[in-house]
């Protein structure tokens, strides 16, 4: 029988296979930040152990970092930065600390460099690590337990999840963007749909995203309950890659495409688990509630709670309207904002800025718009495009790279009370600032929202600018 | 990481579903660098509320946490554990777990059991009728028990002997470096470094 794209991945980074035992996994990547890392470093210290491979291992600050220039206020993620630098320079650990022109957000700068590529085993303290898996490798997020445990060997322990195929039929219309996708695949099998499982996104739509799209999809499977998304590399993959500083060249590059040409499931293997959707039937998606499965089309209402038939989801329902203080039978269009973000893992990417751009591209802001490049190259490409002059005459703000907004670790944040729409992967309680009222969007709607003032697809927005 | 054979204890019944680990810890309390001191923000916001569950003090000093499906969804941050721990508690009881939650938890030594929603309930229920009742979850038998009742929960022989065994993890990967150097030769001659 055959394997799927998952079982081929896992297949190949087994070091130790032992009855009753889960699979000794080898790590080709690991990415560190600063947040989940102090206490892993302190472990390895404290047993008298060292970093097997400082060479597979990549660090960046961006969780703290503020997005506006100039040092650290706060004490405490001063010394937490402090602390990676430190660690980094006692265990020979490459480091892109603030202001260097390699910074960001740590999974913009992986495959930003070439490291991300097909077929490899990608690890980081963080959750959106599924984001790797666009390349079609196995990417994931760990505990710092783990963090220390790939530090020290270079491996993790662990039993091979089962596999989900998603099944994108059709093309998503034009104005659909592949985090409404992502959103509506999100809104349909639930925030713990994909526990267990790694998913492995196959169809028409899928194989038409650009590299940024696809990123933006995997990032997201961790919003579903899987711990890794995929999407099996081609043409697309190959294209991004070639010529960036990491990616191999020469012969190599040719051996490696050939290697990775074959990383793709076989048309006789059978997936645990398949779930299809069809993307010529979407619409731009945002959520409603506080959590990434409480979403619905832009042009639905609010739901009322009593259309949930499962009483935990009711509660729930009925929790979240609460506290996002929204009625039901609301047009979500209705609904209005106080602050737009355009950023993070999910959505801060080039092609994100570029098309939040081209709403915003003689017209003006009505909200406070922060706009966060996901790295120092995007900010940097961005701007050589022009594209930071764009978004100060519309009147948002251009900020440093960083994770900004989406986590709110740094001072960017919303008060108590305050509402935005934001490119981010998180809509829970108090994720972007105490008492703040999250609604997920794309870059997309997250622009035309700034122009104004509600909830707002372009296509809504007056052809005159 | 503390071994953990069987633990007796009062339980909070947290009637709430999607209890992500924002929620356990907001990502304020991770910018400390050490390991200890998260139990103040355990449940930070909410806890805010007079009418949160853990404030009410007959529920001081329980060990038992008794959630709603989906506990520990969302970020990886492994200080939702700590912070469970800190705070006191040893078991977590729900229907379903994040991922990585349930994966950290099991690397400190906090036991997540997964029992059917409705058997979630039927505890919840008996810990809101009487605050002082005791549950015991004994992981040699892989069984909790509340009163003549009892009810079996699964958990993998390694996992469940690595805790019963209070077994540092990276200490047996170790007794296999030599598999990861003669794996580490055989690796794809292009696959990138760092440096």
């Amino acid at each position: 029988m055959g394997r799927t794209l998952a079982e081929k991945v896992w297949e190949q980074h087994v070091v130790r296979r032992a009855e009753g035992e889960p699979d000794l996994l080898y790590i080709d990547l690991h990415l560190i930040h600063e947040v989940t890392s102090p206490q892993a470093f302190d472990g390895l210290r404290m047993a008298g152990r060292t970093v097997r491979r400082p060479d597979l291992t990549i660090a960046t600050e961006d969780h703290n970092v503020p997005t506006v220039l100039g040092p650290i206020s706060d004490p405490v993620s001063r010394t937490q930065v402090e602390t990676l630098r430190k660690n980094a320079a006692e265990f020979g650990i490459r480091l892109h600390p603030m202001g260097d022109a390699g910074q960001g957000v740590v999974h913009i700068i992986g495959p930003q460099f070439g490291l991300t590529q097909p077929g490899m085993t990608i690890v980081c303290g963080d959750s959106h690590t599924s984001t790797h898996g666009a390349f079609g490798g196995i990417a994931f997020g760990i505990g710092t337990s783990e963090v220390e445990h790939v530090l020290a060997t270079q491996t993790l322990p662990a039993y091979r999840p089962k596999t989900m195929a998603i099944e994108v039929k059709g093309e998503l219309p034009v104005g659909v963007t592949a985090k409404d996708l992502i959103l509506a695949i999100i809104a349909k099998i639930g925030t713990g749909g994909g526990q267990g499982y790694i998913v492995e996104y196959r169809g028409e739509a899928i194989r038409k995203l650009s590299m940024e799209g696809r990123m933006t999809v995997c990032n997201m499977s961790i919003e579903a309950g899987a711990r890794a998304g995929m999407i099996a590399p081609d043409e697309t993959t190959f294209a991004y890659l070639k010529g960036r500083p990491h990616a191999p060249s020469g012969d190599a590059w040719d051996q490696a495409v050939e290697y990775w040409k074959s990383l793709r499931t076989d048309d006789d293997a059978v997936f645990d688990k398949v779930v299809e959707i069809d993307a010529s039937t979407l619409t731009p998606f945002v959520t409603w509630g506080t959590n990434p499965g409480q979403g619905a089309p832009l042009g639905a209402a609010v739901p009322s709670p009593e259309e949930f038939g499962d009483p935990i989801e009711r509660a729930a329902a009925e929790r979240a309207l609460e506290y996002m203080g929204l009625t039901a039978g609301t047009p979500l269009r209705e609904i209005e904002v106080d602050t737009v973000f355009v950023g993070s893992c999910t959505n801060g990417r080039l092609e994100d800025l570029r098309a939040a751009a081209d709403i915003l591209r003689g017209r003006a802001v009505v909200t406070r718009t922060l706009i966060v490049p996901g790295s120092m190259q995007v900010k940097k490409a961005a701007e050589e495009e022009g594209l930071d002059q764009v978004f100060k005459d519309a009147g948002a703000e251009w900020r440093e790279a960083g994770c900004s907004m989406c986590l709110g670790m740094n001072p960017d944040t919303l008060k108590p009370g305050e509402r935005s729409a934001s490119t981010s992967n998180r809509n829970f309680e108090g994720r972007q600032g105490k008492g703040g009222r999250t609604h997920l969007v794309s870059p997309q709607v997250a622009a035309a929202t700034a122009v104004t003032g509600k909830l707002t697809a372009p296509a809504d927005l007056a052809q005159g600018r | 990481m503390e071994a953990f054979t069987t633990h007796t204890g009062r339980a909070v019944p947290l009637r709430r579903s999607n209890v992500d680990t924002d929620q356990i810890i907001p990502a304020v309390w991770l910018k400390q660098v050490s390991r200890t001191g998260f139990e103040n923000g355990l449940f930070a916001a909410w806890r805010e509320d007079p009418s949160f569950v853990l404030n009410n003090p007959v529920y001081q000093g329980a060990s038992i946490l008794l959630s709603g499906p989906d506990f520990g969804t969302g970020s990886s941050r492994e200080h939702a554990v700590w912070a469970l721990q800190q705070y006191g508690f040893r078991v977590v009881i729900a229907a379903r777990f994040g991922d990585i939650f349930r994966n950290n938890s099991t690397k400190m030594g906090l036991l997540p059991v997964v029992l059917p929603s409705d058997v979630v309930e039927k505890l919840q229920e008996a810990a809101e009728a009487d605050p002082a009742v005791e549950i015991t979850v004994d992981l040699a038998e892989r069984e909790v028990r509340l009163g003549s009742e009892s009810w079996s929960f699964e958990i993998d022989d390694y996992t469940r002997w690595r805790l019963m065994e209070g077994l540092d993890d990276i200490g047996l990967t170790l007794r296999h470096a030599d598999d990861v150097a003669v794996y580490e030769n055989g690796r794809q001659p292009w696959l990138p470094t760092t440096v």
